[in-house]
């Protein structure tokens, strides 16, 4: 006899994953794009593009990734309070 | 001008007085710091006396500590030292690379860390090691990643020690001709950053990593505005580098570096780029800044924060441009060039010696904070899965503890010796193939944490053909000036001339080596390890009852049910 796996979440719903998923996905891909950003012309303040497109990306990353906590915090949220709304009452003995 | 005595014509470096002396007051004050961290936040139970407690912090760190010390972590001496000095010698392949690879690390570090962390937080893991065990039941599995990680880890260490070498040398400190005087400083040092991390363990680095992280981010602020308009804007720091990039360099025939990447360096670039940011995050020491956190939540909140580290590393970089335009020449004891001293000698040149004082003491600072947590990260493998795994099953937490600081000073000890005995390409080179190896760890950590599709020994093949090839393929690289092996960390794909960095070749063979041994094993029906892990761990959060409570609660529990 095994005692049951009890769930620390609720089931997930897909939308928030996916959408988070697309969002890293472009954080990832993007910034490794080389061809896309391997140019000196235009340049921004005497930098040329190749350097400043990059490092215009890490605040580009970063919101992101800030946004996609938001999204995940918030399902991860509503799947514990789901679970603990169906498993509480059986757990107090 | 006698020849004879003094073999190698120094370049007189005049001590720095003032410089040296803030370097000094500011190292004597992050060495009291170190010391006070053992009463920070101490649990009142137990003291330091659990791995918990001395190697993780008390598991406690929120959102604050956590980017302090993930930031002194990952971004350390050595990057700040060498990513400008390789701009300087060679561009933008060989330096900035670290752009883009601090970018995408980000959502990498999201999408994995906090399934680690709950995991580990469930079955009180404290190394990846811990897991693999747990996950796979699987000895030879377990040495390997813990083998793996303190091997990668252990020149990690020793190139802090070369970070605060450079350091050293810029401020006049130390002769070429006394080999014991020049060491002298870099051995007192670590005498102190040993002291402390034994006494304090995981908290020492954390409060220090707060005021290195503030002296850095003066340091590159200030520079990064007035450096520039000092030299007429970045248009001409950029176009001497343009200019120096384009060079033919009479040594080899090719330019002296890249400027801006051809099309025949873009694999290059982005495998650098992914293969880095893959690999930085099986290092022990990242996993145990993760491990070290107060929630599930906390490492992820971090991932949209940290990269403000990136930026400050995007400008470090481009100060290596500038000291191109500013004409820096970093001449060493030996009267050699030596690019790692690019930046500290540009800072001592341009700036008043008091705040040149400021930023080579937050680089110095910054060796010692990753140096810390790299030995305690490797001390903690060393305990958790050779000694108590495989010599004493029943040690008690206070015997882990005590096995760990000692470990600890050996760790540090030995990365010392490295570097004073051994020439400091050694150390580059052993750098360049521990990123390789470490990488070959990611299938089965990073694998385990959402299935357990993959077959223990697969993994184990997997890793075994990574190592191997990404070890053979690094030798095989030939520095094209000095004809010596470990030349580098790209090579062309086997079979084409496609360049990129070997262990992203090296992951991929491992990866097909363990899917096709994974389709075998189970096919032959090779006996699989025993996973102590339930789907409902890797979503656990810190209020979520732990695996030893829930085993009290619940005596009978069968651990190895099905996982998702």
């Amino acid at each position: 006899m095994s005692s049951p796996d009890v769930p620390t979440r609720g089931p997930a719903r897909s939308g928030p994953y996916i959408i988070t998923g697309i969002l890293l996905g472009i954080a990832i891909v993007v910034p490794l794009f080389v061809p896309a950003y391997s140019v000196d012309e235009p340049r921004l303040a005497g930098m040329p593009f190749f350097y400043w497109y990059q490092m215009s990306w890490i605040p580009i990353t970063s919101a992101l990734v800030g946004i996609s906590f938001w999204i995940v915090s918030r399902e991860d949220r509503r799947r514990r309070e789901a679970v603990r709304g169906v498993t509480s009452p059986e757990e107090e003995p | 001008m006698s020849a004879g005595s003094v073999p190698l014509a120094a370049p007189d470096r005049p001590v720095n007085g003032v410089a040296l002396a803030i370097v000094i007051l500011l190292f004597v004050l992050v060495a009291v710091l170190g010391f006070f961290a053992a009463r920070w936040r101490r649990g009142e139970a137990t003291g330091l006396h659990s791995l918990d407690e001395w190697g993780l912090g008390g598991r406690g760190f929120g959102t604050w500590v956590t980017w302090f010390l993930l930031g002194g972590d990952l971004y350390t001496a050595y990057t700040f030292v060498a990513v400008p000095a390789a701009m300087w010698a060679t561009g933008a392949v060989t330096g900035f690379f670290a752009v883009p690879y601090t970018i995408v690390l980000y959502p990498i570090v999201f999408l994995l860390m906090s399934r680690l962390w709950s995991v580990s937080h469930r079955h009180g893991f404290v190394t990846p090691a811990d897991f693999i065990g747990g996950r796979y039941g699987s000895r030879a599995l377990t040495l390997a990643v813990a083998v793996t990680g303190i091997v990668a880890t252990m020149p990690y260490i020793a190139l802090q020690l070369v970070g605060i070498k450079a350091v050293l040398t810029v401020l006049g400190v130390g002769s070429a001709g006394n080999v014991l005087l020049t060491d002298l400083p870099l051995i007192l040092a670590f005498v102190v950053l040993a002291a402390y991390t034994y006494t304090s363990g995981l908290r020492a680095p954390a409060l220090i990593a707060v005021v290195k992280d503030l002296l850095i981010y003066l340091a590159v602020i200030v520079a990064v505005i007035y450096l520039p308009i000092k030299f007429g804007g970045w248009g001409n720091i950029f176009d001497s580098a343009e200019t120096k990039m384009g060079t033919v360099n009479p040594a080899t025939g090719k330019p002296t570096g890249i400027f801006i990447p051809g099309a025949a360096s873009y694999s290059a670039y982005w495998t650098l780029a992914l293969g880095s940011a893959l690999a930085l995050f099986m290092y022990p020491h990242s996993i145990t800044g993760v491990l070290a956190t107060k929630s599930r939540n906390t490492i992820r909140r971090n991932a949209a924060v940290l990269p403000l580290y990136s930026l400050m590393l995007g400008f470090l970089a481009l100060l290596g441009y500038a000291a191109i335009y500013a004409g820096t020449k970093p001449i060493d004891l030996n009267g050699a060039v030596n690019p790692q001293l690019v930046v500290p000698q540009l800072f001592l040149d341009y700036f008043p010696a008091w705040f040149a004082g400021i930023a080579l003491a937050a680089i110095a600072i910054g060796a010692l904070v990753p140096a810390a947590i790299m030995s305690i990260a490797a001390a903690n493998l060393f305990t958790r899965n050779i000694y108590r795994d495989l010599v004493r099953p029943e040690a008690t937490p206070r015997q882990e503890a005590q096995v760990s600081k000692i470990a600890s000073l050996v760790v540090k000890f030995g990365a010392l010796i490295f570097v004073i005995a051994m020439d400091q390409s050694a150390a580059i080179n052993m750098q360049l193939l521990g990123g390789i190896w470490i990488l070959q760890t990611f299938p089965a950590i990073v694998g385990g944490l959402y299935t357990r599709w993959f077959h223990r020994w697969a993994l184990f093949g997997g890793w075994a053909a990574g190592i191997i090839y990404g070890t053979v393929a690094a030798y095989n690289v030939v520095n094209p000036v000095t004809k010596a092996n470990f030349g580098g960390s790209i090579a062309a794909i086997p079979g084409t001339n496609i360049q990129v960095y070997i262990a992203v070749v090296a992951f991929a063979i491992n990866l097909i080596v363990a899917a096709i041994l994974s389709l075998l094993f189970r096919a032959i029906k090779l006996p699989d390890g025993q996973d102590i892990t339930r789907a409902s761990d890797y979503g656990a959060d810190e209020n979520d009852p732990k695996v030893a409570q829930i085993q009290r609660e619940l005596p009978i529990a069968e651990p190895g049910g099905p996982t998702y």
